[in-house]
């Protein structure tokens, strides 16, 4: 009876997939065109006697057929045609690749979007082919990160030691090592950050205030008292606990979403104060010239040592070569991130560290057991803030230029995506995050302002697999009768549920 | 050792306890009973500071503790298994039972330890599960677990039976009798379960809308008949 009416509703009633598939793809050609038009259709150039406008058109018609043929083949997707699908993004893959578009962006967004597609399509059929429920898939993964959480027993060393002989590989070019010190740079503001909001779970999203304090104390200290990079290092840390302790008090008595917007507020205050206290920290034009780093006070990075200065080369009795400076910057960042992950896994283990975690997973049975949350928030607020001091100084060393600009709210936002990403509280994870977020769009450069798209597409991506974060296994630090890989445990409490 | 004396407490503009008055002396069990919205809750909270009474004073062992903060209260000597039993559920049992600790003196830990798994052996055996993966009996016993940890010397349980099978609860009667007779712990109980907190109990309280109504030893308020009516037939009258 009902297998009946289901099959008479199938030939009657439904269109044919083919029918819906076109429907769609046409109308969002149609939306695309009444987007494009006026956005990508006309442009103003610089003319003889002022400005003139442009059409183009051509541009405008390859949008809307790109629109209309990713929602033609998404729909199909949709409808469960989707071995044809992937095999249409397969063959468009390389078409897109070679084919001569008007603009380099066009081609990337055709490119990308068979990519996608195809990516949709290929999870799709696999979904279809297994039989395993959504929960079952989403625990796989998690048994997969598990995995790799407890692949890092060996793995950590193992990249530790990587990282450490990659400035000495024959392919580290100036590029690479650039990459290595801004990817370290963010990996240790995510360990920095980690401490407030995945240990004692308050949710700052004003860090990049104390990152622009370590920077303008070193930059400033530097500049008015000529004070060298390795004495004004522990100080700009200081300050930016300082910093921490004074913007700790007015926040304590607030928690969760009040908490964070308020720290927000903090965050553009220090950048505003910096942008209009004109006299002394230089306002919007920043302040240049800061020093670089000596080896520490006994050798500079220079060609011809002025006075009674020792260059680098000549003390260690090698070729002069820009780059020594760019490694000793590189090692420099990797020691202080290391510094930071040590400790935090260090203080972990202790009263403090304990603390924050009960303060993070239930704030009043915190209290009942006598832990004295004031201290303890402070204490977290004002210890971070020192590790984001530190990075600061570092950051202002190696730019040699800082300004306001490099402490928007955006810096802030991807600090925090990759503590978010990487799962809150995981070590590991702000790592993997910072590689994603970070080292995706820096390789992508060449594709300018659309390299973007690289950090968004990957910030989606984590959203959709791993909502809670990259690895979101919080490993316990103490075992009472025998070490549990995180694997083993995730296995018995899915077990259990 | 804890003497609450008129304790008026109030949620903004709202009066939640009326003037109360309640003595617990060294080594009693003292239960507290009474219906949903009595303030039973609110007066174990005030004790602890949180919210902290308005007017009134309360005392533990001679010393003044209303309005002190939260965390000054506990380290007196104080322990409370809160209501919801609120372990936290990523960490493991024997994390939970650090954090108990985490107040006391380092040395007495490993007794701490011992005598918390004496009581509760279940919880040695799951002591590297996550808190949060126990089932609602073990997770009631990590609580009070955790709450010796400190080495208290007044324990105040919050609805030690909510939630729980009979079987359950009784064991977990049982035990806190145990802690009270063998290791001393003066215990202060607010319970919904009023016949098996009163049998267990010296002396109780029925509280009523924020005020005291009644008081005299678990005995005779078994026997009493407006709590015979009001709390232990089900409202069968």
């Amino acid at each position: 009876m009902s297998a009946q009416v289901s099959a008479s509703r199938g030939s009657v009633s439904a269109p044919p997939i083919m029918a819906i598939a076109l429907h769609d793809g046409f109308l969002g050609g149609a939306v695309a065109l009444l987007f494009t038009l006026p956005l990508v259709g006309f442009r103003t150039v610089e003319a003889l006697g002022g400005l003139s406008i442009e059409t183009r058109l051509i541009e405008v018609a390859v949008s809307v057929v790109l629109v209309a043929l990713g929602r033609f083949a998404l729909s199909l997707n949709r409808q469960g045609l989707s071995l044809p699908v992937l095999a249409g993004a397969l063959i468009g893959l390389p078409v897109s690749a070679l084919l001569p578009f008007p603009t380099m962006a066009l081609q990337l967004i055709s490119v990308v979007g068979c990519v996608v597609i195809g990516i949709m399509a290929g999870l799709r059929l696999y979904a279809q082919r297994s039989h395993l429920t959504q929960t079952e898939r989403t625990q796989r993964w998690d048994r997969f990160a598990a995995h790799i959480q407890d692949a890092t027993f060996w793995l950590g060393p193992v990249a530790i030691g990587f990282a450490i002989l990659l400035p000495l590989m024959p392919f580290a070019d100036r590029r690479l090592l650039d990459i290595g010190i801004l990817i370290l740079t963010y990996i240790m503001l995510g360990w920095g950050l980690n401490i407030i909001v995945g240990l004692a779970g308050l949710l700052d999203l004003g860090y990049v205030a104390f990152y622009a304090v370590g920077a303008y104390s070193y930059a400033l200290l530097a500049f008015y008292f000529d004070m060298s990079f390795w004495l004004c290092l522990p100080l700009a840390g200081l300050l930016s606990a300082v910093a921490g302790l004074l913007l700790g008090f007015p926040v304590l008595r607030l928690r969760g979403d009040y908490f964070a917007i308020v720290t927000l507020g903090f965050g553009e205050i220090i950048r505003v104060i910096l942008l209009n206290w004109y006299q002394f920290t230089g306002g919007p034009d920043g302040i240049s010239g800061i020093p670089r780093p000596s080896f520490f006070g006994l050798a500079e990075f220079t060609r011809r040592p002025r006075g009674d200065e020792v260059a680098f080369h000549h003390m260690f009795d090698l070729d002069f070569s820009t780059l020594h400076r760019m490694i000793f910057l590189y090692y420099l960042i990797l020691v202080l991130a290391l510094v930071v992950n040590f400790f935090t896994i260090r203080i972990r283990r202790m009263p403090l560290g304990r603390a924050w975690e009960a303060l993070r997973e239930d704030d009043i049975a915190c209290a009942s057991l006598g832990i004295n949350r004031v201290s303890i928030k402070l204490a977290a607020f004002s210890i971070s803030a020192m590790w984001g001091g530190f990075a600061g100084a570092f950051f202002a060393t190696r730019q040699g230029f800082i300004s306001p600009e490099s402490f928007t709210f955006l810096e802030s936002a991807i600090i925090l995506s990759i503590v978010v990403l990487g799962g809150m509280g995981s070590q590991v994870g702000v790592v993997v995050a910072a590689l994603v977020l970070i080292g995706l769009p820096e390789w992508f450069r060449e594709l300018e302002q659309y390299r973007m798209l690289a950090f968004g597409a990957g910030m989606v991506l984590i959203m959709l697999w791993r909502p809670r974060g990259l690895l979101a296994h919080r490993d316990p630090t103490i075992f009472l009768h025998k070490r549990k890989s995180a694997h083993q445990q995730l296995v018995e409490a899915q077990a259990r549920q | 050792m804890l003497k609450i004396t008129d304790v008026h407490t109030y949620y903004g503009a709202i009066e939640a306890l009326k003037g109360v008055d309640i003595d617990v002396h060294q080594g009693e069990i003292v239960t507290l009973i009474g219906a949903n919205g009595a303030g039973k809750t609110t007066l174990l909270m005030t004790v602890c500071g949180r919210p902290p009474a308005r007017f009134g004073h309360i005392w533990f062992d001679g010393v003044e503790i209303t309005r002190r903060p939260t965390f000054e209260i506990i380290r007196l000597g104080i322990a409370q298994s809160p209501e919801g039993r609120r372990i936290f559920p990523r960490m493991t049992v024997f994390e939970n039972l650090q954090l108990g600790a985490l107040t006391a003196d380092k040395s007495g830990f490993a007794d701490s330890l011992e005598r918390v798994y004496t009581l509760f052996p279940i919880l040695k055996q799951r002591a590297d599960q996550r808190g949060g993966t126990l089932s609602g009996g073990e997770q009631q016993m990590l609580s009070i677990g955790r709450a010796l940890m400190s080495r208290p010397r007044l324990l105040l349980l919050d609805e030690p039976s909510l939630g729980l099978a009979p079987m359950i609860v009784k064991q977990i009667f049982r035990v806190v009798e145990e802690i009270n007779r063998d290791s001393g712990v003066t215990i202060f109980m607010v319970e919904q379960n009023a016949h098996l907190s009163l049998k267990l109990a010296h002396r109780g309280y029925v509280m009523v809308n924020g005020r005291i109504e009644l008081t005299g030893t678990g005995a005779e308020l078994l026997a009493n008949e407006e709590v015979r009516a009001a709390y232990l037939e089900g409202g069968r009258h």
